[in-house]
């Protein structure tokens, strides 16, 4: 039987993890898929599961009452969608919205979380890799906000 | 003779009559490109001389009785009988630019500079890095990859501007879009729902692009702290230094490295430059308030 192992270990984000904690990782796994419109989770709500995302496109939206959805970033093939699983108090704080069909790994964040706990060595190479993608996130949001190409003094 | 000894001079970068007297061009066409870019088609009436440059290279644009500023050029290389300018009106110069209208008359000196190495990249992949209005000074030199497109390897243009609303030549984007040689991806700061395009900052686009980052040539304008990211994204995808240019902006006045108010380092910007193989410029481009 065809598992994720093949493509998880081959994922940047995972890749140089040991084989051990790819099967412990593998364990948690599951494919999905969302149509356009469709929302993987929604503001608020318990945040259980990361994402891999393997095709499509992904927005994340902050709700405004007097403006609407607004989108932050979008995430496309490649890229890893959510990291509230790993911090209290699990809750989503942002919308996924799928913009065009999307297929993802989902990863069982409960699950994964009782793994850390259980084995830190796992434990510290997944926060590793989360704290470089929070990095990268945070840097490409500094510079959303010095509005690069809004109008200068 | 006389005109042979100026050409001489004016190829060392010294002050020559002609290199100061402004051409007249009549404006043939006005568009607005965004809510504060517009496009104008010149044609030049006093000789077809000035019509025509290279990719990179910039005029000053003489507006009569308020002022001269700088400017890309932003047509096509192969059809000099037009030319081209994309401006975006920020200053006093630029805003009264865009009040001109079809029929009136510019001054033109130019054109100026340094040019995309758009010949010296065959053979290589090409990635075009564009922020905001940078897209204008790189468009001639999309126009000439894309007419020897057999030459080069994959070229990617990437462009990032503010909002949807704010995308530059957005017809001519889509159209390139379709092609299957070439890869074009978009991202804005900001969208609301309605925006199916991607949202974030153009660096984001350099590690999913599709280029060997060793047998590449990187073409990049924008503003300066989005250029300097880039580079940051570009080193990280393991694309050389000299591999890289940049399109510099500086206070340029005189446009022959005469007046020095462009003076960056040892360059002027409007003679050495504007554009410039990043690892030329690397010791100064990080030194503030040069």
């Amino acid at each position: 039987m065809d598992t994720l192992e093949p493509i998880l270990q081959e994922h940047p984000f995972l890749m140089g993890l040991n084989p051990g904690h790819i099967k412990l990782i593998v364990g948690c796994a599951s494919n999905m898929r969302f149509d356009a419109g469709q929302k993987i989770f929604q503001e608020g709500e318990e945040a259980n599961a990361f994402y891999v995302v393997r095709s499509g496109k992904v927005a994340l939206e902050i709700y405004a009452p007097d403006r609407g959805s607004l989108i932050v970033e979008t995430l496309g093939a490649g890229d890893i969608l959510g990291w509230s699983w790993l911090i209290p108090p699990y809750q989503w704080h942002l919308d996924a919205r799928v913009v065009e069909l999307t297929r993802l790994i989902a990863l069982d964040g409960k699950c994964l979380r009782k793994k850390c706990e259980e084995d830190h060595e796992l434990g510290y190479e997944l926060l590793k890799r989360f704290a470089s993608i929070m990095e990268q996130r945070l840097e490409a949001t500094r510079m959303q906000l010095l509005d690069l190409y809004g109008e200068r003094d | 003779m006389a005109n042979v000894i100026e050409t001489e001079r004016e190829s060392k970068g010294v002050l020559t009559v002609e290199s100061m007297l402004p051409l007249r061009f009549r404006i043939n066409r006005v568009r607005k490109e965004t809510h504060d870019a517009f496009t104008l088609d010149l044609e030049a009436t006093d000789g077809a001389a000035a019509c025509k440059f290279s990719p990179g290279q910039f005029n000053m644009l003489y507006m009569f009785g308020v002022g001269e500023v700088p400017i890309s050029i932003s047509g096509n290389p192969e059809t000099p009988d037009t030319l081209v300018h994309t401006i975006r009106a920020v200053g006093p110069v630029t805003k009264a630019l865009r009040t001109v209208k079809r029929g009136e008359f510019l001054g033109i000196r130019g054109p100026f500079g340094s040019t995309w190495p758009v010949a010296e990249a065959v053979g290589n992949d090409v990635v075009v890095v564009a922020g905001g209005i940078g897209l204008a000074p790189l468009r001639p030199a999309i126009y000439q990859l894309f007419a020897e497109r057999e030459r080069y390897g994959k070229i990617a243009i990437l462009y990032g501007t503010r909002t949807p609303a704010d995308i530059l030549y957005r017809r001519e984007l889509e159209q390139w879009r379709a092609r299957f040689d070439i890869e074009v991806n978009i991202t804005v700061d900001r969208a609301t729902s309605n925006w199916r395009g991607n949202v974030g900052v153009v660096t984001n686009l350099i590690p999913k692009a599709t280029f060997d980052p060793y047998n590449s040539t990187v073409l990049v304008c924008g503003p300066e702290i989005m250029m300097r990211f880039t580079i940051t994204a570009l080193q990280k995808r393991g694309v050389p230094l000299d591999h890289i240019y940049v399109s510099m902006e500086r206070n340029m006045k005189c446009a022959v490295g005469f007046c020095g108010h462009c003076q960056y380092g040892p360059f002027f910007v409007c003679k050495d430059g504007p554009v410039f193989s990043f690892d030329r410029i690397k010791d100064w481009f990080y030194i503030r308030e040069l």
